[in-house]
């Protein structure tokens, strides 16, 4: 059975119509990066696939049922800012997630349970390369590692499925290629299936197992908003040719431009 | 040679501008209360130095004739304990709504609008009504504190608990927080600061509040004595006590900022 399933899928807000007809399967353990213009609805998706936003129309099956409608344990989640928390050191985010688990009224832990979650915190912090980092609080340390840091913290809750949103969109071009290791070796090892947004439609054909570009294939150059974005492609990754990446580079480049024209 | 703008004094030169005006205030008053006490010896309006050593010896280094009491200590500790008090419970309750309101839309649909229009009620217009309700008593004095700088305070939280990133709150329901560890493990520990933050802002009303309060029905406290030996022109002693509640408010300001810099280092470091 598929893990994510889209049945007709319609987002509107007023007249504005974001996404229409988004209609896919994703089976357990897919990579899939999506990309398109800005306003093309790749955040607008994402939230959906969150359960902060609900379909105006179609269906969003996470299993098979009705994804919750708000955010839980089965999705985890890095941002491209702001996804850790600032008051917590590098290794009390980690343990977070087992603390609010195992203590569900003061989501602290002490003795021995307290003593396990530090050891798993420890193991994953080492894993993603923040071994040395442990105390440090996020503002003390680099972009880069603070994506790693998030990255560790949402996988420490082992969810089914995890959701990038441009995570490594502030970061230096060497740090990105760094961080891409990390992530794909990540989802070897934990099997997750796996959603990345990004505007760089290079690292969407590089990374993951499948390649979501959002468009608007039907575009009114003076009312864009009154058709939404669609799946206008949808590729195995490492699997197309160059001729392709130039036209899905032509044709967002053309949507983008409308779409700023107009604002 | 550079533009003024551009022109930074050095550590000394820093140090020493912001010391000259303080030193000309001095000799101003020198120069103004020399010129009066020549023409009336028994001026009360600008005493000289020794007239304040003598008020300040008297009030604070003897005991008064009448009550036995060292009156400057006895003062203190009852407009601190009262300022305490209010602004005490003042902050948590703020703490308490402020995090509910910023937190839960519900309470917030319902209390906002009641805490918004209370924000708006002159305390001082709210002083008699405590005098009659709770008595001329301790209650009345921190009430009116607390009526004062409560909505303030949970105004200001409110809108903090709301400014904390969406991002944070929806990492956390990932992780698998429900409402109330939500609240007890990010909302909570992340408007601390923000709390001392607002409490040091609030302490200026909270002073007035409390001299206003024993201005009118004290029987000790700093305000109670200042405005007593007003009757008697009593600049001598007013103006100690005046530097006097001037140097506690500072210290009590210094403190909540070192304690708030040495409790929360994360926050003070991102620049706030």
């Amino acid at each position: 059975m598929a893990i994510i399933e889209m049945k007709n899928l319609w987002k509107e807000y007023g007249d504005q119509v974001v996404l229409e007809r988004l209609n896919a399967r994703v089976e357990e353990g897919e990579f899939v990066t999506v990309v398109g213009a800005s306003g093309c609805g790749k955040t607008t998706f994402l939230k959906l696939l969150l359960g902060t936003e609900q379909p105006s129309r179609g269906e969003m099956l996470l299993d098979g049922a009705p994804l919750p409608a708000e955010p839980d344990e089965s999705r985890g989640i890095v941002f491209q800012r702001y996804s850790v928390l600032s008051h917590l050191t590098a290794l009390q985010n980690v343990m977070l997630g087992g603390e609010l688990q195992n203590s569900r009224w003061l989501g602290h832990c002490v003795g021995k349970t307290r003593k396990a979650l530090q050891k798993e915190a420890r193991a994953m912090l080492d894993s993603v390369g923040l071994g040395q980092a442990m105390d440090k609080y996020p503002h003390e340390l680099s972009g880069g590692m603070q994506q790693r840091l998030a990255l560790a913290q949402a996988l420490i809750k082992k969810p089914r499925i995890l959701l990038l949103d441009e995570p490594f969109g502030a970061l230096d071009p060497g740090i990105r290629a760094d961080m891409h290791q990390l992530v794909l070796s990540l989802w070897k090892s934990q099997k997750l299936t796996v959603f990345m947004i990004t505007h760089d439609i290079n690292e969407g054909f590089y990374l993951g197992t499948r390649l979501w570009v959002f468009d608007k294939p039907r575009l009114d150059p003076q009312a864009p908003g009154a058709y939404g974005a669609r799946i206008t492609y949808d590729l195995p990754v490492g699997n197309c040719e160059k001729n392709t990446l130039t036209r899905i580079n032509r044709s967002v480049g053309n949507t983008s431009r409308a779409i700023n024209d107009t604002l | 040679m550079k533009k003024l703008i551009n022109r930074q004094p050095g550590r000394v030169g820093q140090w020493a501008l912001g010391l000259l005006p303080f030193v000309l205030l001095i000799i101003a008053y020198l120069i103004a209360s020399d010129a009066r006490l020549a023409a009336n010896a028994n001026d009360k309006l600008l005493p000289a130095l020794n007239s304040f050593a003598d008020a300040i010896q008297r009030m604070a280094f003897e005991p008064s004739k009448r009550s036995g009491d060292y009156l400057l200590w006895v003062d203190t500790l009852a407009s601190l304990q009262r300022l305490a008090m209010g602004v005490g419970i003042s902050a948590l309750m703020a703490l308490a709504v402020g995090i509910a309101n910023g937190t839960i839309p519900y309470i917030r649909a319902t209390l906002s609008p009641l805490v918004t229009g209370l924000s708006l009620v002159p305390p001082m217009a709210m002083l008699p009504v405590l005098f009659i309700i709770f008595g001329l008593g301790e209650l009345a004095k921190v009430m009116l504190i607390i009526i004062g700088i409560t909505p303030f305070l949970i105004r200001d939280l409110q809108q903090r608990a709301l400014e904390i990133p969406r991002e944070q709150i929806i990492k956390m329901q990932t992780l698998g927080a429900n409402s109330w560890q939500i609240i007890t493990r990010l909302v909570w520990p992340q408007l601390m600061p923000r709390l001392i933050g607002a409490v040091r802002l609030s302490l200026g009303p909270a002073w007035l509040f409390l001299i206003a309060a024993e201005a009118i029905a004290a029987t000790e406290g700093l305000g109670y004595r200042i405005f007593l030996v007003r009757r008697y022109l009593a600049m001598d002693v007013i103006l100690p006590y005046v530097v006097w509640i001037t140097l506690l408010a500072f210290a009590i300001d210094f403190m909540l900022s070192r304690y708030s810099r040495w409790r929360y280092p994360w926050f003070h470091q991102q620049g706030h």
